[in-house]
């Protein structure tokens, strides 16, 4: 009876009686959760455009970080190191499309995602040779990015909102919405779905596979910059950042891999879920649930959208 | 005669790696360095990595090595993955190593139980599982000078001191905040026992290793439940997230005390001056004002032989840490060749040598390290020490070390690790009882 208390009553009377920790947790959420979107929007960008999973992306946002920081530490002032990042991830993917993408026209998908292991192995060593493994200390004054936090009092205690976390909200969601309608709207969004449905139908009908290829990865490229600024800004920045790419996976599962507002749905519903299970039910279990309470709010999604919230229904013929 | 080819060159194969291997033991002591500067624990791993090898090769380019023998240093990377840890000691063993640092106490569990059989002593310093300090029960296991129950038992009596008496912690709560894992999980035994005798509530706050950057939730956690004090077992990118998230929830700095794995300055520097009063239980002296470590910089460092960064990180905390990793090695060596009177000591030596293992202040002192580390003293039945702690405290920029010592609480720390290595006897049907002789000397 006192674990079916605990379960089912005893949240909600702590969110009734401590409303400021209610709005916190879905604050932080919140936060969570758009951050979480914008790592999925990375790995949504390039499936759509390449049919592939890119499983480099998580330490792209590694290496644009480090590339950022390690040009600052070499004494470029910081919205240069930001321009020539960007930069960097320009070259990088030109590189991709023409060293790997290139030559796998026309391959598999499978052929593709392995390739992007190798992918994933060369930026390793080649930021550990360059960078060296190392933790750095992210640029965010020097980016004018605010510090300090604003309280609110009332609700029973009160709330903080850290300038930090407003102002990744923010940039994320402009980044998000600006590549939405981007892709959603223009010629270049609409030259990628063709691309993504089938390699030699964009090809006859004149697109360029090439060039659709390096503006999604320049694309993905520049969500890592995004990704790696805000989230080592939280912590650090070092190789552990690749991890939080693996955050994007429930997401990805839950709002399916082609869908740009999916990513966005999904990461909303994967961080404000996992905030609020945590903080609620987590000590029942004894902390340190919201890593499988993401998949676990995926799965329940998927019993009944096998292709995700906004993920496309394939029908094949058989 | 395509058959006997076959066989020819099938023997050539498996016979190079293994003259090489006992070629490499008898032209010096063979010292594996299980290291990891890659991956997300490189931040903690590197600084150590760097002091370690740093100082054996000190002692190569200035002595000759040890007692005129040279080191063979080889680094091996684990990632700090215990499955590669595995893979590194199997590929090292056949290669007469005299000592084993696992540098990982995931690691160190597995290699408990191989020690013993393959005749190689495993140094944990200051990790691994606080039960193997009992030498009569893990003769082949040394974690010298202190467990990670003493660590939790210094922070214990830090707080008590702090709040005017163990008897003032009765009503109190607090908390643990850990990397989930068998190291971070180490302590929690003790911390429970002592919650029971002191009457203070024992909160867990575990952090997946897949969370160590994303620790929001757990914070608000512990801003509903308001503990007074929490110590922190983190370690990698957990370190610098946590310091962040408390300074973020207003958690009182001076409150929050780190394990000695939880003292690296790139703990504290992203968080800079909001980190101001975070203080971490310390087992090495932190700077670079020791003529060893000079000699370091002159032999090693300025020769472009070391792996450092920059000049500068030579000195910092986990880099002494190293260099201390390093010292315990090159003197149980040193011992082992004084007891037996060889300069090409073997494993066997070596587990001798950690068993006579006594570097007093003197001793610090002749090493080129005066005042670098309080004096350590292992033995037969003691492979520990159990000795007292310092607290360094952030202050913004640096770490600044605060007087005086911090005794463990021996007398609640020592019967609990009795009764925990007999169980640990008792789960492992067939432990190998002692055999090994103990030296008048241990």
């Amino acid at each position: 009876m006192d674990i079916l208390y605990k379960i089912f009553i005893d949240p909600f009377v702590q969110m009734g009686t401590a409303p400021d920790l209610l709005v916190q947790t879905l604050w932080d959420g919140l936060v969570a959760g758009v951050l979480y979107a914008l790592i999925a929007l990375g790995f949504v960008l390039i499936f759509k455009a390449s049919g592939v999973f890119n499983f480099a992306q998580g330490i792209m946002v590694v290496f644009a970080a480090l590339t950022l920081v390690g040009l600052h530490e070499h004494g470029v002032p910081a919205f240069v190191a930001l321009g020539l990042t960007v930069l960097v991830m320009l070259v990088l993917a030109v590189g991709v499309e023409r060293l790997m993408l290139r030559p796998l026209v026309n391959q598999s998908s499978i052929i593709l995602f392995m390739a992007t292991f190798g992918l994933t192995y060369f930026l390793i060593g080649a930021g550990q040779i360059v960078f060296g493994g190392s933790p750095k200390v992210m640029i965010a004054s020097d980016l004018f990015l605010p510090s300090g936090a604003i309280e609110f009092k009332g609700l029973g205690g009160f709330v903080s909102l850290q300038k930090i976390d407003i102002a990744a909200v923010i940039i994320a969601s402009v980044m998000v919405g600006v590549l939405a309608v981007f892709f959603q709207r223009t010629r270049i969004g609409r030259a990628l779905r063709a691309v993504a449905d089938s390699h030699q139908a964009a090809l006859s009908v004149g697109i360029s596979l090439e060039q659709i290829w390096v503006i999604v990865w320049f694309a993905a490229g520049v969500v890592a910059i995004a990704t790696g600024i805000l989230w080592g800004a939280r912590s650090e920045v070092s190789f552990a950042l690749q991890i939080i790419a693996l955050k994007a996976l429930p997401v990805l599962v839950l709002g399916g891999l082609t869908s740009i507002p999916g990513a966005i749905v999904g990461g909303l519903i994967i961080g404000i879920g996992e905030k609020l299970g945590e903080f609620y039910w987590g000590p029942l279990l004894g902390g340190g649930i919201e890593n499988w309470l993401a998949y676990v709010i995926a799965l329940g999604v998927l019993v009944f959208r096998p292709q995700g919230l906004f993920g496309e229904k394939i029908i094949e013929r058989i | 005669m395509r058959l006997k080819h076959l066989a020819l060159g099938l023997a050539v194969v498996t016979a190079a790696p293994a003259a090489a291997a006992t070629a490499q033991a008898a032209d010096g002591l063979y010292v594996p360095l299980f290291t990891y500067r890659t991956g997300p624990y490189a931040g903690s791993g590197i600084p150590v990595s760097n002091g370690l090898a740093d100082y054996l090769n000190m002692l190569n380019a200035r002595d000759g090595g040890i007692g005129g023998v040279p080191i063979i240093v080889d680094e091996c990377e684990t990632g700090y993955d215990t499955k590669k840890g595995v893979e590194c000691y199997d590929s090292v063993k056949g290669k007469n190593p005299v000592i084993i640092n696992p540098f990982s106490t995931g690691i160190t569990l597995q290699l408990i139980p191989k020690a013993a059989v393959d005749k190689v002593p495993i140094l944990s310093m200051a990790y691994g599982l606080s039960a193997s300090a009992d030498g009569n029960l893990f003769p082949w296991i040394f974690n010298p000078p202190d467990t990670y129950w003493d660590g939790a038992a210094a922070f214990i009596r830090h707080a008590a001191d702090v709040e005017g008496g163990f008897d003032k912690l009765k009503g109190k709560t607090i908390g643990l905040v850990h990397l989930d894992a068998p190291y971070g999980r180490e302590p929690i035994p003790l911390l429970q026992a002592l919650a029971k005798d002191y009457g203070f509530t024992l909160k867990l706050y575990p952090v997946p290793g897949a969370q160590m950057q994303n620790q929001t939730a757990l914070w608000l956690d512990v801003r509903r439940d308001r503990p007074d004090w929490i110590y922190l077992q983190g370690w990698g990118a957990m370190n610098p997230t946590a310091i962040k998230e408390a300074a973020k929830i207003g958690f009182p700095m001076n409150r929050l005390v780190g394990v000695w794995w939880s003292g690296s300055d790139d703990d504290a520097r992203p968080a800079g001056a909001a980190a101001k009063g975070y203080s971490s239980l310390d087992i090495n002296a932190v700077g670079s004002n020791f003529p060893a470590i000079q000699d370091i910089i002159k032999y090693v460092v300025d020769k472009g032989k070391s792996q450092v960064a920059s000049k500068d990180k030579v000195g910092e905390n986990f880099y002494d840490r190293g260099v201390m990793m390093a010292v315990l090695s090159a003197e149980a060596i040193r011992t082992a060749q004084k007891l037996t009177g060889k300069k090409q000591v073997t494993g066997e030596d070596v587990r001798r040598g950690l068993e006579s293992l006594n570097i007093t202040a003197a001793g610090w002192k002749a090493l080129g390290l005066e005042g670098f580390a309080g004096p350590i003293h292992l033995s037969c039945a003691d492979h520990n020490g159990h000795d007292a702690v310092a607290l360094v405290q952030w202050d913004g920029t640096k770490w600044e070390k605060q007087p005086g010592m911090i005794e463990p609480i021996k007398d609640k720390v020592l019967p609990l690790i009795q009764s925990a290595a007999e169980d640990y006897v008792k789960a492992n049907a067939g432990w190998p009882k002692r055999t090994e002789a103990c030296d008048k000397s241990s």
